[in-house]
């Protein structure tokens, strides 16, 4: 009965939790600054009837497409195409479209909505993709996301990252909420929140669980918090502090990072809680592990040579064990994250009195800075390497940044008020 | 998977049976380090025996050591009260410690917090060479996350970069 009564609890505080996150409230503002040279100019014309809808779908999917940094809009406002065979073609080419996109969406007696699109190559003029979908009104969003997801892989070749999720810890006065959002800071949601900090969020490789740190008993304790039922359970809560959570590609366990035996020391721990094994032993603070894609190896943040750099280690195999020292320049290389194919790894590297996002690839040893801001934190890759998601600071505020891999476009995204820091990028969703 | 099946049972059991907002923890409801016997009321009350310890004239009253940046040495300066403390738990056996290791803001969140646990622990291991001992002084980091001082700029981060000693039940 009480736990009927904890249900329906529940479900108002869930709504509550949505009238806080409309749109208007959890808007992120986006501002691009630079841009690559070859950037696809496309054209996205209002889809049919758009108007109607809570939600217009084109000026997601057009924002969607212009923070990737892939892509510059051509104006098609004031148009009214919504079919193929109404194209002209070279009126498009004239106004310097590569891409075109047009659509319809209808209201059903359902409620739900009906979406159309069609993404044409304007030069070669034909269809190169389209897509119908139905969703409900309060999905109009995702459905946007979708249809931006198709037109990046069809013009670009890789994967799309719009329907992926972050999340993040936003600070307010002295509370502080894990949070997860939409990639593009929209329905945000709160997935605990506390008056103790919380750090070091991880998505587990399916995208259904958050593992993180929280301070609320006092200390550092490891906790895994499944997303969609809330339930959660403490993974790590040894003597000393527990922190670092990464999960293995399995899903299965977790690294962690534990002062038990003095200094801070990397783990492996199975995620019920079972199983710990000691992964690494230094005299100094071994910190940030972070599993390559093959569960093979773990790179991570260590002072052994006298100052913070990042090393990698084989946990596994013959050269189980072995220690290699991956970064030279500077002296504090902090927060390491691999790529998905382990080539490459984005971390913070202290240049001066800054600390910037930096990306080193593996094979060459050759170091690239991304940004030249004052305070970066916390780099974490889009799920198709291609852009990443930090943590700056802009006039003593926390807010999230995103950078794109090849360090060409920088955008910000800052919610309207509050102190957001420890950004992680979740997976791809099921598909 | 069975276990992992019960496992999730239960979370969702304790789950349900809790409040809304903030999701019970199956946390193992443990003070810091343990029970270890401080009575934890010993510091109120105003029981005379104490007196050292607020005592703004006795280096006892003083409860912080500075650090340089990106450093974890304890500085000479900060020995006698270091070594005072110390001789203070020898003597009064039934007291204990907590010693909270901090840094300033910048950098990365997980290392400063092994960088501030590294600082309480050195605190730590002057204390047990000068005979205090390992069960009456507990070592832990708050690494950047509780700032003396909210400031930016070098004057705020020296006052950070800091480990604080908290007597128990104080």
């Amino acid at each position: 009965m009480s736990c009927y009564i904890n249900r329906l609890l529940r479900g108002l505080f869930v709504f509550l939790l949505w009238l806080a996150s409309t749109p208007l409230h959890a808007a992120l503002d986006i501002e691009i600054f630079g841009g690559g040279a070859t950037r696809i100019p496309i054209a996205i014309v209002p889809f049919e009837a758009e108007a109607r809808l809570q939600q217009s779908v084109t000026s997601v999917v057009a924002a969607d497409l212009q923070r990737s940094g892939l892509f510059k809009l051509v104006d098609a406002r004031g148009q009214a195409l919504y079919e193929p065979g109404q194209i002209n073609y070279t009126d498009w080419a004239v106004r310097g479209a590569n891409a075109l996109v047009i659509g319809q969406t209808l209201i059903l007696p359902n409620g739900q909505v009906e979406i159309r699109f069609y993404l044409m190559d304007v030069a070669k003029k034909v269809q190169l993709t389209s897509l119908m979908t139905t969703v409900p009104m309060t999905q109009l969003r995702a459905a946007a996301h979708h249809i931006a997801d198709v037109i990046y892989e069809a013009l670009t070749g890789d994967v799309g990252v719009f329907r992926t999720r972050i999340a993040y810890v936003l600070k307010q006065q002295n509370k502080y909420a894990l949070q997860i959002a939409d990639a593009d800071g929209f329905n945000a949601q709160s997935v605990i929140e506390y008056s103790e900090p919380i750090i070091s969020p991880a998505w587990s490789p399916d995208g259904r669980a958050l593992a993180y740190v929280s301070f609320e008993n006092k200390k550092p304790i490891v906790y895994v918090q499944i997303l969609a039922t809330g339930e959660r359970r403490v993974v790590a809560n040894f003597n000393g502090s527990n922190s670092a959570p990464t999960w293995s590609p399995d899903g299965k366990r977790l690294a962690i990072v534990l002062t038990k035996d003095g200094n801070s020391q990397i783990f492996v721990i199975n995620v019920d809680g079972s199983g710990l094994q000691r992964i690494s032993r230094s005299s100094g603070i071994d910190t940030e592990p972070n599993f390559s894609a093959d569960g093979q190896s773990i790179i991570f943040t260590s002072d052994r040579g006298g100052s913070p750099q990042i090393y990698r280690t084989a946990i596994s195999g013959p050269n189980s064990g072995v220690v290699e020292r991956l970064t030279f320049e500077g002296n504090y290389n902090v927060s390491p994250q691999l790529s998905s194919d382990g080539k490459q790894f984005t971390f913070i590297h202290r240049n001066g009195s800054r600390f910037n996002v930096a990306i080193q690839n593996i094979a060459t040893g050759q170091m690239q800075l991304l940004t030249n801001s004052q305070f970066d934190e916390s780099p974490s890759f889009a799920p198709n390497d291609k852009i990443i998601l930090y943590a700056t600071e802009i006039r003593g505020r926390g807010i999230l940044s995103a950078v794109t891999s090849d360090g060409q476009t920088r955008q910000e995204l800052s919610l309207q008020d509050g102190d957001i820091r420890e950004p992680a990028w979740g997976p791809l969703r099921d598909r | 998977m069975k276990r992992v099946l019960s496992v999730l049972v239960i979370c969702m059991l304790s789950a349900c049976a809790s409040q809304t907002t903030q999701p019970s923890a199956d946390v193992e409801e443990r003070t810091i380090g343990g029970s270890d016997g401080a009575d934890s009321n010993a510091l109120n009350g105003g029981d005379p025996r104490f007196h050292p310890l607020r005592d703004p004239n006795n280096i006892l009253s003083e409860r912080t050591v500075y650090f340089d940046y990106d450093s974890y040495t304890v500085k000479g300066e900060y020995r006698p009260l270091v070594l005072a403390h110390a001789k203070y738990l020898r003597d009064n056996q039934s007291m204990s410690i907590l010693i909270q290791g901090h840094t300033d803001e910048r950098g990365s969140r997980e290392y400063n917090l092994a960088l501030g646990q590294r600082r309480a622990d050195n605190v730590k291991n002057i204390m047990l060479l000068s005979g205090a001992s390992d069960a009456q002084v507990e070592s832990v980091s708050l690494g950047e996350e509780k700032p003396q001082t909210t400031g930016h700029g070098e004057s705020s981060w020296a006052q950070n970069r800091r480990a604080n000693i908290v007597y128990r039940g104080e």
